[in-house]
């Protein structure tokens, strides 16, 4: 089933650029392979397709004008359900949240739209990010397209779902211990989670404020890069947004010269607790860029031993905060207002039937870490350790221009196979956190299938604050080392039939 | 209490020591190999904090103390998952304990990655919302009010 | 409601005991003031939130002006939305450090802000944008003079906050929210910078301890409009206090437990409020009972206080460091530019004033003590001599707030109609005695000094004939007066002077009378 659904953003750009195909062609093949695909993968909360078309007409009469045009205009893209944007609900996959129609528009959504991107839809998550498998979404998980009795990673699972499914060219998701990341080792895709402040926060439900970033997802690296140049920059909106211009990610992507870059590979991520063809693909990934140029040596980072352990105390403890505005007084579901019951109770009675079993947990937790009497030993102590991944971020990048590991200790799992130990959930993302808990850009490639059970390894590149170019350098050196015809690893999905 | 004491101690000493199936490794292994205890709230507590932390002694979170966090919290909790939410919790806590032995020393805690000050805007009016736009969003209203149910409980 | 949901104009009542006075307020044992000062030494604390007057809100472009269509001055930051962020609004930092710097406080060279973590439905987050442990301004003094007496009040800090929405309690009584069955919130109000200013302990006060704090809110207030940073209306809420107070016993040195009480929303009810609350204290302590740390209302009305939530079970706030914002650090540059720039302080504005006005330090602290010092100088400024300014604001309007229990400032008439009402009497278009009338007019919203001359008809006589005759019948009703000032003893005139007001209604000019009765008799 080859047609319009099954390009990548870059060509499909060039096709609309030259006038070959329409906006409203490519977006309806995305929409018929929604309709085709996504009853068994469930990656979409929402599909407005008249809302796209029309966005795509729009694009379309722009371009017959002889409008100058943005490079993605009219290309479809999916949204992770955790950005506000108008005219339909955005739940973040929580109950409390299942008929909130925002009435404004995240930044990002401002910008992919100002792009003449075109939203086909919003896509399923763990409820308020809070997970690594997209199981704990309150409508439902998602399927990943590699084999549809596992899990697509979290909590951004359906923006890369949709992506291995070839429901959409492009996706955004959010990334705060490895949302984006993960869910793109496990699917076969590209996620990138930009330098904190690269992105705009504004309009993003926020779960860890210190630690979440948006970031693009895409097939292949250009495409990641295309759509890392439309989201990033500057917003006076978000008092934590970088005034510096977004580092030419485009022009890396297109580079992949990797000839002289220092990689280091981090000596404490990896070996007890890694499957062994995830560390198999790993090391000839880094073969492979040894082959193309690359200087290889292995860093240590000691501390990041402690990342899990200060990551599960900081965020919790930020997101207890964050989500005590949901108190069904404003907006939000609202559960026994009979008018025999007070304010207070009503909070209580809402919170507990709105929110799942995980965001209680971590909002328990947060409420604990944080609470006087525990706040040295908890969250104080956190954030030191934190002060001391950063500095080994710091030491490490003084003698390596980048570091390497795994992005996932494992490729996906069954469903269901986490769920009863909360700490076995917790350490997928093990590599993925500590440049979150740093600040630093990183991102997953895609490295192959396990040889065990043929399922997707992610490889995870880290680089220093506003370095993203090297992240995307790497990138594109391994994919065209891994596929010298340059398709993305989940073309192998292409003509597959989805079944249970 | 001492039984109780050993036989939370050996509890935790067989999981550490039985094999994963996924191979992971032990949560409970911190990079200080230190061996933590389990004891009873009042006997920790009893052997006040800076011992505590000297030993890496970790509370037991107990149901009760669940249920105050969600008061706290504003969720209401059964018995039931207080009693679940405690035991689960009690395992986290202790894998993410080892941060405070671990930040022992004249260390600055970090509370932003990236080192920006004094972001500010000027005082200017800004476009916001419509009265209806934010209205339509509320379970109840009145008179142009968010309306909610009544603040204080009944006095017993 | 658990935890700290005390606000001005929450409260819950008392149980009233079965010998409760018939006032029906709830029965509180109240030791006698002077005998409460004799076993104890109060200590003070005061809290006072200021509403900055910027045009904006703390975090966000929405409007803060007063007395909107209910929510609709609000946007996704200061409702809270999910997704949304703040921004640190400039002109409300520049305030606090002129706050800061005009109370002698430091100004931290890197401070954050902090979350204060606690709900209730007129917060939009469930947690206020505040100041923990990292206070923009910090270690401050000001002195006040109450009764010839000095006194330094320690300022622990004044930090930038947030302000939450407004509620209206519907279904109980007078709309408190004891009793009601729902409640109604705007957020019109949500967002609006505050600024927090918290003395440390104030000891060594003794008996003045109530007016001593209310000298200090006073003097607060002065500071502020003097940097013109708020409107400082307490009757308004934009100048807030809660007044703390702890009794130990004296010379003991043992600090005792202090309650705070909040809903304080003048100047008199401060010092009322803390007087009251000290001969509670001390009866409570006297009796061998304990001292509950609690917030507690002030009734005006009643004038008493009632308990609220204690504070005992007080919500644990888990405040942590706002990572939605970043740190700020004043430059030493601008702080130094901003406390060069500081207009005078109130001190030595006083005392400049009262150089120019030619007044002994005694009427000056007349003046003061009646809160009457902007009225003379806007009065000073309109055109009239200081003397007569203070002459009317110490007397006839000072009289009209205390009877009407508002504050000078708050009278119905303006210190450019006092001006005015003063043109008119150095014109002799009004006498003195007249001018008291036509106060009462304006008082009593009759309009301006001059249309209250028009409309009741106060005017001096001065049509010459009308005066002559009137003098001419004086004369003639009292030969023997007449007779007396034209053999020279012209105090006699005295008798037809008074004789002529009468007849005139007291509409004229004295002065001009007698001149007339003596150039009629100087033959």
């Amino acid at each position: 089933m080859t047609g319009l659904a099954d390009l990548g953003a870059a060509e499909l750009a060039d096709l609309l650029a030259s006038g070959q195909v329409s906006s409203v062609e490519a977006v309806q093949a995305c929409l018929d392979r929604i309709e085709a695909a996504d009853a068994a993968v469930g990656a979409f909360l929402h599909v407005d397709a008249d809302r796209a078309l029309a966005a795509a007409r729009a694009v379309d009469a722009r371009r017959a004008a002889g409008a100058d045009l943005p490079p993605l205009a009219g290309v479809p893209v999916a949204v992770k359900d955790a950005f506000a944007m108008t005219g339909a609900p955005t739940t973040c996959g929580s109950r409390l949240l299942e008929h909130w129609r925002p009435p404004y528009d995240s930044s990002v959504v401002r910008r992919l739209q100002e792009a003449g991107l075109v939203i086909v839809g919003k896509t399923n998550m763990d409820e308020f990010a809070m997970g690594s498998s997209t199981e704990n979404s309150a409508f439902g998980p998602t399927r990943n397209p590699w084999d549809l009795g596992r899990i697509p990673g979290g909590s951004g699972g359906g923006s890369a779902a949709a992506l291995a499914a070839y429901e959409a060219p492009l996706a955004i998701g959010s990334d705060t211990g490895g949302s984006i990341r993960q869910p793109a080792a496990v699917t076969g895709t590209v996620g990138v989670k930009p330098t904190y402040g690269g992105v705009s926060r504004y309009g993003l439900v926020a779960m860890a404020s210190s630690l979440d970033q948006p970031g693009p997802c895409a097939r292949s690296v250009l495409d990641a890069a295309l759509l890392h140049a439309v989201i990033g920059g500057y917003d006076p909106k978000d008092s934590t947004s970088i005034d510096a211009p977004v580092p030419d990610v485009v022009a890396a992507a297109r580079s992949g010269d990797v000839a002289g870059l220092r990689i280091g590979v981090v000596a404490e991520l990896g070996g007890e607790g890694y499957a062994p063809g995830v560390e198999q693909r790993f090391h000839e990934a880094v073969a492979l860029l040894e082959a193309a140029g690359a200087k290889v040596s292995e860093v240590s980072c000691p501390h990041f031993d402690l990342a899990l352990a200060a990551y599960y105390l900081i965020m919790p403890s930020e997101a207890s905060s964050n989500l005590a505005r949901f108190d069904a007084m404003r907006y939000g579901l609202r559960v026994g207002d009979d008018g025999s019951r007070s304010a207070e109770q009503v909070m209580r009675l809402s919170r507990a039937r709105g929110f799942g079993d995980e965001v209680k947990r971590r909002v328990i937790l947060g409420t604990y870490a944080l609470s006087s009497g525990y706040f040295d030993a908890y969250y104080g102590s956190a954030q030191k350790v934190r002060t001391l991944i950063g500095q080994d971020f710091t030491a490490a990048f003084e003698r390596v221009d980048v570091l390497v590991s795994p992005t996932c200790p494992t490729t996906a799992w069954p469903f269901g196979e986490r769920l009863a130990d909360p700490l076995s959930m917790y350490k997928a993302d093990l590599c993925t956190i500590p440049s979150n808990l740093a600040g630093g850009p990183a991102a997953s490639f895609p490295a192959g299938l396990a040889p065990e059970d043929g399922l997707p390894v992610g490889f995870h590149v880290m680089a220093p604050p506003l370095a993203e170019d090297r992240l995307y350098l790497v990138g594109t050196a391994l994919e065209r080392a891994l596929e010298p015809s340059g398709a993305p690893l989940a073309a192998r999905l292409v003509g597959k039939e989805l079944t249970l | 209490m001492i039984s109780h004491w050993l036989i939370g101690w050996i509890s935790q000493l067989g999981r550490c020591l039985r094999p994963r199936a996924d191979g992971c490794s032990c949560p409970h292994a911190s990079a200080f190999g230190q061996r933590w205890l389990r004891l009873s709230s009042a006997a920790a507590v009893r052997m006040g904090r800076a011992r505590r932390q000297e030993l890496g002694v970790i509370l037991s979170l107990s149901p009760q103390e669940v249920a105050r966090l969600a008061d706290l919290a504003r969720i209401e909790l059964s018995l039931a998952e207080q009693e679940r939410l405690a035991g689960q919790l009690d395992v986290i806590l202790a894998a993410v304990a080892v941060v405070g032995p671990a930040a022992q020393g004249d260390i600055r805690p970090t509370s932003h990655p990236l080192p920006l000050v004094n972001v500010f805007r000027p005082d200017v009016l800004a476009p916001g919302l419509g009265q209806a736009d934010v209205l339509a969003m509320s379970p109840a209203q009145e008179g142009g009010r968010f309306k909610v149910p009544r603040i204080l409980e009944e006095e017993a | 409601m658990r935890g700290n949901g005390q606000r001005d104009g929450d409260e819950t009542a008392s149980p009233v005991a079965a010998d409760a006075p018939a006032t029906g307020r709830p029965w509180q044992g109240l030791m006698d003031y002077d005998e409460a000062m004799a076993l104890f030494d109060p200590v003070l604390g005061l809290e006072v939130h200021v509403e900055l007057n910027t045009v904006s809100k703390m975090f966000c472009g929405c409007s803060t002006a007063f007395g909107g269509e209910p929510n609709s001055q609000v946007c996704p930051v200061c409702l809270g939305l999910p997704g949304a962020l703040p921004v640190v609004n400039a002109k409300a930092v520049e305030s606090a450090i002129r706050i800061g710097l005009a109370l002698g406080c430091s100004i931290a060279s890197w401070c954050r802000f902090a979350r204060k973590n606690y709900f209730y439905p007129d917060m939009t987050k469930n947690f206020q944008t505040s100041q923990y442990d990292e206070p923009l301004c910090f270690d401050g003094e000001v002195r006040l003079e109450v009764d010839g007496q000095e006194y330094a009040i320690p300022i622990e800090r004044a930090h930038m906050e947030e302000d939450a929405g407004k509620s209206l309690h519907v279904g109980g009584a007078a709309g408190r929210i004891q009793g009601a069955d729902y409640s109604l919130i705007d957020y019109n109000r949500a967002g609006t910078p505050l600024i927090e200013i918290v003395t440390k302990p104030v000891t060594g006060t003794g008996a003045k301890a109530p007016a001593v704090a209310r000298a200090y809110v006073a003097h607060l207030r002065d500071v502020l409009r003097s940097l013109g940073v708020s409107d400082v209306r307490m009757e308004q809420g934009s100048l807030r206090c809660d007044a703390n107070v702890s009794l130990s016993p004296k010379g003991s040195g043992v600090l005792g437990t202090r309650t705070e009480t909040k809903n304080v929303n003048s100047l008199r009810s401060v010092e009322k409020a803390l007087r009251h609350e000290i001969c509670r204290q001390a009866a409570v302590l006297a009796a061998g009972g304990r001292i509950k740390q609690e917030t507690r209302h002030w009734h005006e009305a009643g004038a008493y206080t009632s308990p609220g939530r204690s504070k005992e079970e007080a919500d644990d706030y888990r405040y942590f460091p706002e990572p939605d914002l970043v740190p700020v650090a004043p430059a030493a540059d601008w702080v130094g530019q901003l406390r060069r720039s500081l207009p005078e302080p109130p001190a030595a504005r006083t005392e400049r004033l009262r150089a120019e006005w030619g007044f002994t330090e005694l009427e000056m602290r007349d003046i003061l003590g009646a809160e009457a010092l902007e009225q003379v100088a806007a009065t000073v400024a309109a055109g009239t001599t200081p003397a007569a300014a203070r002459k009317w604001w110490l007397t006839e309007l000072a009289r009209h707030a205390a009877e009407t229990g508002v504050e000078l400032a708050a009278v119905p008439m303006t210190p450019a109609q006092v001006a005015d009402l003063q043109a008119l009497v150095d014109a002799g278009i009004v006498n003195d005695k007249l001018a008291r009338q036509v106060i009462e007019g304006v008082l009593a919203g009759e309009g301006s000094p001059a249309e209250v001359v028009a409309r009741r008809n106060l005017a001096v006589v001065s049509d010459t004939s009308a005066l002559q005759a009137a003098v001419e019948r004086s004369i003639a009703a009292q030969p023997d007066a007449a007779a007396k000032v034209r053999s020279g003893k012209t105090a006699a005139a005295g008798a037809l002077i008074g004789a002529v007001m009468k007849d005139l209604g007291g509409q004229a000019d004295a002065a001009a009378v007698r001149k007339l009765i003596l150039a009629a008799l100087a033959d």
